[in-house]
């Protein structure tokens, strides 16, 4: 009977099972243990109840702390872990959009036959793929935007409408004004017309066969209704929208000078860095990717779409780029993921993301370990799997237009 | 009938040479960089060229002024010597308090210098260095011998740099002569000759035949037990060697040993994982495929910062671990679940066939793993265990981030060492840092190729 059983594969199977789940739940329950030992010893306990506190430390002024209305002592701890996100999401949105755009330009550049792009393209992925992301951020922070002009001067960026220093970039910010709003709302619709103006398009060329010449309408659209309502709205009452200029102060006392607060936008160095190493780090990888993709469509789709008759760029656009999306796609989706996990090196430069101003500044300030640490971490495994749930999907959506 | 011609040419006209835009350096030019920017038939054709006329020249005048500050930066201008002990003011400007001009910007050679001992071995006293010499010593010898095609027996090279080699370089960078309970080698010897024991006679049949079954997993255990009680027994012997804190250690010594620790201890976590998660057994592969993802998801600063404090706090109190054992751990946990990955690519390439005929004459599932696939699965992944290889080395420098002083934290540490304070400190820590990383990674990347080139030779 036991003999039986000992040779009997599926009771073999079950009973590792069986133990090896017991395993991980008592090494589980002996950390588990442990820890609210530790806990107690240390006459502190486990609870999600620090959230409530008020925080003490004082926080760079970003777009979480904007959003969050962050205020030294009367905000929560619940409050800074929402600042994080944001500032952690502003970062990996802005990066991923011209993290992308590098990417594919250096990734095609790869592929071209002239020699110098080809080159430029090749040595700028060899050089920021082989240097660690850290050393890209020290550079940027220390090397470079602490090289620029202090204080109380400046260096001018696109004529005297922007300028840096140590104290960060500043551009000219949108001032809202009445009609504001219309203004706004005729830029959605008139994208949310060509939208319809491109299925528009699409249904009657698949019905008759006729060509509308559909990029021109659309950026007709796009930028002619806000453009005349901009234009009308002005002559009504006063532009809609004005750019407030950074003012920056060349006299009066020594320590007055320098950008005035308040005047304009401006941006963080540590920010520009941290945007600066993520983008150009992350861009070596993409462009790698997309060359792979292109190379990865055999050469007889091109000669065969030339041999019918398309022309160059319908070649491109309508074969070449749509089948070597389906192989640019996933990595891509990870490479975005990774970019996301990477802006966590802020914490070396104190730019206030997730891991920075959570694990960082609060976790010192609060020292509940295991409960912050697990806050933190479902954040970012929130991000991977939001990334493998869309992979997924995307896979399943090739396979079907492969059949 | 005969036709009268007034002229038959009746020999072949000779060969003319080729164009000169097909041929030699005007041909290649003429391919390589005006092909495509001279095609002006149509309108689009025409701003295309033009632009690529305006991009080629640009990026040209570009890199050029890039490389021609780069040299300027680390060798025109560059400071070389500090002859007279000066530190601090043989870099600065005469606003500083220096000698050199106003708009002086180069590197600062002697700083580099003055730091060279503390990049290379951290803080390990001077009269200890040659231990870490022979460590570095022993490290590229075997590498080398590795990578040296011709040379015999590289496989065995190989396995005692994966086994002996970390623990020899451990006990000459520790000291050894740890105190280790002599109760916890005697229970383990005895534990040891048990399972010996109960391995060989059962498999020699005398307790019938269900514990037959067990002697492999008797004789598993008896060997793990063995190479337990054996590192215990060399890490209690005192060799007479001065004990060196962990803390000492650094520059690039800690990296190369954080890294290779790293990649040599996720190599069998990660095969488990990768083996486990592609299992028929659901419970084994749902924890192998959560333990991967979890830590797939989170970044490895995330890691290193749970690492260092939760580690301490999940064992009992007064369990006492080191610091850099704590970030080592992490980097193993997070490498694994990455290796696991690797692995998995290589056996899922290995076809069905491999798999079914190991079956078929016989095998069992751990023979047909150690014999057929987990050789050739290895062996296809060798390019994707070099690059996991490459990620670590570069996610090295985030423990810098900790307070360890590898490479990085070195460079960071002495990039704010207010004796050298000038405003080309941190510029020329970062070339150096940047260049010395290019180079190993770079190197490491051209060979990983070099195996994938030389492998899908060996396939064809």
């Amino acid at each position: 009977m036991l003999q039986n059983l000992i040779f009997d594969k599926r009771f073999r199977s079950i009973s590792f099972q069986i133990f090896l789940f017991l395993f991980v739940i008592l090494l589980f329950y002996w950390f588990a243990q442990n820890a609210s030992n530790n806990i107690t010893a240390r006459g502190d306990k486990f609870g999600f109840d620090f959230l409530n506190n008020s925080s003490g430390f004082s926080i760079l002024p970003t777009l979480g702390t904007w959003l969050m209305d962050y205020e030294v002592g009367k905000s929560t701890y619940l409050d800074v872990y929402f600042i994080g996100i944001i500032n952690t999401l502003v970062i990996a949105f802005t990066g991923i959009i011209a993290t992308t755009l590098l990417g594919f330009i250096i990734g095609i550049f790869r592929l071209s036959n002239n020699i110098v792009l080809k080159f430029f393209s090749s040595v700028y992925v060899e050089m920021f793929r082989n240097i660690p992301l850290l050393i890209h951020l020290f550079f940027w922070y220390f090397a470079v935007l602490r090289a620029v002009p202090g204080k109380r001067e400046k260096l001018d960026v696109l004529g005297s409408y922007a300028g840096i220093n140590v104290t960060g970039l500043y551009i000219p910010k949108p001032l809202f004004f009445d009609g504001s709003t219309i203004f706004l709302f005729s830029i959605l619709f008139s994208i949310a017309l060509a939208f319809f103006m491109t299925s528009y398009a699409n249904n009657l060329r698949k019905k008759t066969g006729q060509q509308l010449p559909l990029f021109q309408i659309n950026i007709g659209i796009i930028f002619l209704i806000p453009t005349i309502l901009f234009l009308f709205l002005t002559y009504q009452s006063g532009a809609p929208v004005e750019f407030q200029i950074p003012e920056f102060k060349t006299d009066g006392p020594k320590l007055k000078q320098g950008f005035v607060k308040g005047i304009g936008m401006s941006v963080h160095p540590e920010m520009i860095a941290l945007w600066l190493a993520l983008v150009l780090y992350t861009a070596a990888f993409i462009a790698e990717i997309v060359r792979a993709g292109i190379t990865a469509i055999h050469k007889g789709q091109t000669e065969a779409s030339l041999a019918t008759g398309m022309t160059k760029g319908n070649t491109l656009r309508l074969i070449i780029i749509p089948q070597a999306l389906r192989v640019i796609v996933p990595p891509l989706t990870s490479q975005y993921l990774n970019l996301t996990k990477n802006s966590s090196l802020a914490v070396a430069i104190a730019y206030p993301e997730l891991v920075s101003v959570f694990a960082g500044t609060a976790l010192n300030q609060v020292g509940r370990e295991v409960e912050m640490i697990f806050m933190m971490a479902l954040v970012y495994l929130t991000f991977s799997l939001i990334t493998s749930l869309f992979m997924n999907w995307f896979n399943h959506r090739i396979k079907l237009v492969e059949k | 009938m005969e036709t009268k011609y007034s002229f038959v040419r009746k020999d072949l006209v000779s060969e003319q040479p080729p164009p000169l835009t097909q041929v030699g350096i005007t041909g290649w030019l003429w391919r390589n960089l005006f092909s495509s920017m001279s095609n002006f038939t149509t309108v689009t054709s025409s701003v295309q060229s033009i632009l690529m006329i305006i991009l080629t020249i640009w990026l040209l005048y570009f890199c050029g002024g890039q490389l021609i500050s780069i040299i300027d930066f680390a060798i025109i201008s560059a400071v070389w010597s500090d002859p007279d002990g000066l530190k601090r003011e043989v870099c600065a400007t005469v606003k500083q308090g220096g000698d050199l001009p106003a708009d002086w910007y180069g590197a600062c050679w002697p700083f580099i210098f003055a730091k060279k001992k503390f990049l290379i071995y951290g803080r390990i006293p001077n009269e200890e260095l040659w231990r870490a010499n022979l460590v570095y010593a022993g490290l590229f010898v075997g590498m080398g011998y590795i990578i040296w095609e011709k040379g015999q027996g590289r496989k065995w090279v190989g396995l005692g740099m994966l086994t002996l080699f970390p623990v020899i370089s451990l006990i000459l960078l520790t000291g050894a002569n740890f105190d280790i309970s002599f109760n916890l080698i005697l229970w383990t010897g005895i534990l040891l000759i048990v399972s010996y024991l109960v391995g060989y006679f059962s498999s020699r049949n005398y307790f019938g035949e269900i514990f037959e079954q067990f002697s492999i997993l008797f004789n598993f255990l008896a060997l793990i037990l063995f190479l337990f009680l054996a590192l215990l027994i060399l890490f209690s012997i005192d060799y007479g060697l001065a004990p060196i804190d962990t803390l000492d250690w650094g520059g690039l010594l800690l990296t190369l040993l954080i890294a290779i620790t790293g990649i040599v201890a996720s190599l069998p976590i990660g095969i488990v994982l990768a083996l486990g998660r592609r299992s028929n057994m659901p419970i084994a592969r749902v924890l192998c495929t959560m333990f991967i993802e979890f830590w797939r998801g989170i970044p490895l600063i995330t890691v290193l910062f749970a690492a260092s404090v939760l580690i301490p706090l999940f064992l009992p109190s007064g369990a006492n671990v080191d610091k850099l054992l704590r970030a080592v751990i992490g980097i193993i946990l997070f490498s694994s679940a990455y290796m696991a990955e690797v692995v998995r690519g290589g056996l899922q390439a290995i076809p069905r066939g491999q798999y079914e005929s190991a079956s078929a004459v016989g095998l069992s599932y751990s023979q047909s793993m150690r014999f057929i696939i987990l050789p050739q699965a290895l062996t296809h992944v060798l390019p994707g265990i070099v690059n996991t290889f490459i990620g670590l080395f570069k996610d090295t420098t985030l423990v810098s981030i900790i307070g360890i002083f590898e490479v990085m934290g070195i460079f960071r540490a002495a990039s704010q060492d207010a004796n050298w304070g000038s405003h080309v400190q941190h510029a020329t820590s970062y070339l150096v840092a940047a260049t010395a990383f290019f180079i190993f990674c770079f190197g490491m990347s051209r060979y990983s190729i070099y195996i994938e080139n030389k492998l899908s030779r060996d396939n064809k």
